[in-house]
């Protein structure tokens, strides 16, 4: 475990700095909204559409909100709901994939085949198909990003699961009469853990780009909540007298994601031995 | 082949089935407006649009009429049918896609090829830090700042609008510019991959020129894994679109899309949704079929 901890950071400065940005931007969204001296809706009258200075230190958008607080409270939501959401598809794809992939045969196939089915459809379509049915709210955001990415995660899974399938601590505990319940909660899920957590963190960047696209066209957070791809969606109504309410959080969004990718890969790299070799 | 043409033809159906399904469990209807109507009055209006029907009878009314190419009327804009708005949108949402797909392609391929000559080297190494940046950067993001820099500050190009060829330009690379990212990483990984294979050794010690040797050796099996990626950059570009048409105000149906979205314009986000799908459909098909002609193991399976 450590060694392999070690080879996500060996020979790469890059996954230094994408640790330390993303430790940073956590730290920010965390602490940003108590250092800046405003809430994120307080209007500064004295300061509308004001470039960063001492007072507002990234600034104000057009109607004299401090683009700090707000940038940092974003932040929480847009890394909140990705965590969420996360949490939802694992919680979905895991057992689907490791009952499909341990059981095989028959089951096997409808299982896949209605994967198979739902991934035919774009993913924005699905999304916004749920939100339209269950209306604009943070909740169905949760339900339409799980709904779309247990997918992948799924279908990882079931490959693990059908690789320990054969294996000879399975056969020892079925042919001790465990039943298959039993064998997928004991010794499947445990083995297909890894991959299925290495997988989840790359989930997370598509995760925070999929919440941010839907709010960036008014699908998604809804004001007077503000996640970074509201606040893109406000910076591009403004950025040509208010350049600044555009690149700050497009800065922040495109940074973190950029890390959580970085990182992602890497750690997929040092668990997966065949892709170290290239 | 016979086979897969009925496959298709019952996904097609099943995913028409869960569009329709989905959007009449939905709460609230497209009169629920700021203010209540009269009852008569929406009573009429949901009956000349048949949804005072019960369920089945609409669905099979939709199914019907779907089949025979007719979308019914729009709720929203409610002179048009929603065949008119997607036969107004669809070409200028498929110029755009189509246009951001071949840059995508192009220069995705090229910036792998050249990544792929030194694994590890300085080429490798500027490249691939552009290729993660260029995946950390969404059509969100791209599009705007596009707007700003290239219209607004520069004024190189227009801001919005259709009208001349200059006005597709920012569009396209915009939504082209995260999926040339993946395609340069992918292609780069397929190259670097064939590179170490026998034949392509025998191929050099034959004396052929590097050129030769990647193009008749290296690139048909590289292609492989491009090619199955094309079914998911197709849905992706899809995406982009939607973005661009939003940011750029292109009247594509991407930008129907999200406007029937926000107002519960049941027939328009059902119409487009279809379209959609079977468009990635048609798309995935075509790949699929591709691949087996490329592929000779798979043209032996079968």
């Amino acid at each position: 475990m450590t060694s392999r901890l070690k080879q996500v950071f060996a020979g790469s400065v890059f996954a230094a700095i994408a640790s330390i940005t993303l430790f940073s931007v956590i730290l920010f969204t965390l602490l940003g909204p108590s250092l800046s001296g405003w809430t994120a809706e307080e209007v500064d009258w004295d300061a509308l559409e004001t470039p960063p200075d001492d007072r507002h230190h990234l600034g104000t958008d057009l109607v004299g909100r401090d683009l700090f607080t707000r940038i940092a409270e974003g932040g929480q939501l847009s890394l909140g709901i990705a965590l969420l959401a996360t949490g939802i598809s694992v919680l979905i794809g895991v057992p689907w994939g490791a009952l499909a992939g341990y059981v095989g045969g028959r089951t096997d196939q409808w299982m896949m085949r209605f994967v198979d089915t739902l991934y035919a459809l774009p993913f924005i379509l699905v999304v916004i198909l749920i939100v339209v049915v269950v209306g604009r709210n943070t909740w169905a955001l949760f339900a339409g990003l799980g709904a779309v990415y247990w997918l992948d995660i799924a279908r990882i899974v079931r490959g693990q699961a059908i690789r320990v399938r054969s294996a000879a601590y399975i056969q020892a505990a079925r042919s001790m009469g465990a039943s298959t319940r039993w064998i997928v909660i004991r010794h499947v899920l445990p083995n297909v853990a890894g991959p299925a957590f290495i997988y989840a963190t790359l989930t997370v960047p598509g995760i925070i780009l999929a919440e941010s696209f839907l709010s960036f066209l008014g699908l998604g957070v809804q004001e007077p909540d503000a996640s970074w791809g509201v606040l893109i969606a406000d910076g591009t109504a403004s950025m040509e007298s208010a350049p600044w309410t555009l690149l700050f959080p497009a800065a922040f969004l495109a940074t973190t994601v950029w890390s959580l990718n970085l990182l992602g890969d890497r750690l997929r790299d040092a668990w997966d031995p065949k892709r170290t070799r290239t | 082949m016979i086979n897969r043409l009925g496959a298709l033809g019952v996904t097609f159906l099943v995913i028409v089935t869960l569009i329709f399904g989905l959007l009449r469990l939905a709460p609230g209807g497209p009169f629920d407006g700021e203010r209540a109507l009269p009852p008569e009055i929406e009573a009429n209006l949901r009956a000349a649009y048949h949804l005072d029907e019960p369920l089945p009878q609409q669905y099979v009314r939709w199914l019907v009429n779907l089949l025979q190419g007719d979308l019914g009327p729009s709720f929203s804009q409610k002179d048009f049918s929603v065949n008119e708005l997607i036969a107004e949108g669809l070409p200028v949402s498929l110029l755009v896609g189509g246009l951001a797909l071949v840059i995508a392609l192009i220069t995705g391929v090229i910036a792998g090829t050249l990544a792929a000559q030194r694994p590890g080297g300085g080429v490798d190494g500027i490249i691939m830090s552009l290729v993660n940046l260029g995946l950390a950067i969404p059509g969100i993001i791209a599009a705007p700042v596009a707007v700003l820099v290239f219209a607004i500050l520069l004024q190189w190009f227009p801001a919005g609008g259709i009208g001349s060829a200059a006005h597709y330009v920012l569009p396209s690379i915009a939504a082209a510019l995260p999926y040339s990212a993946a395609i340069a990483r992918l292609w780069r990984g397929a190259v670097v991959e064939s590179l170490q294979e026998g034949h392509v050794l025998t191929a050099r010690s034959k004396g052929l020129s590097e050129w030769r040797v990647l193009w008749r050796h290296v690139f048909p099996i590289a292609s492989l894994p491009l090619v199955s990626y094309l079914g998911p950059l197709a849905a992706g570009l899809l995406t982009g679109t939607v973005v661009v048409e939003t940011v750029f105000e292109l009247p594509g149906i991407g930008r129907y899309f999200v406007q029937a979205a926000l107002n519960r314009d049941y027939t328009l986000v059902m119409g487009v949704a279809v379209v959609y799908a079977a468009m990635i459909l048609a798309f995935n098909f075509i790949v699929d079929i591709t691949y087996r002609q490329i592929d000779p193991r798979m043209r032996l399976e079968s």
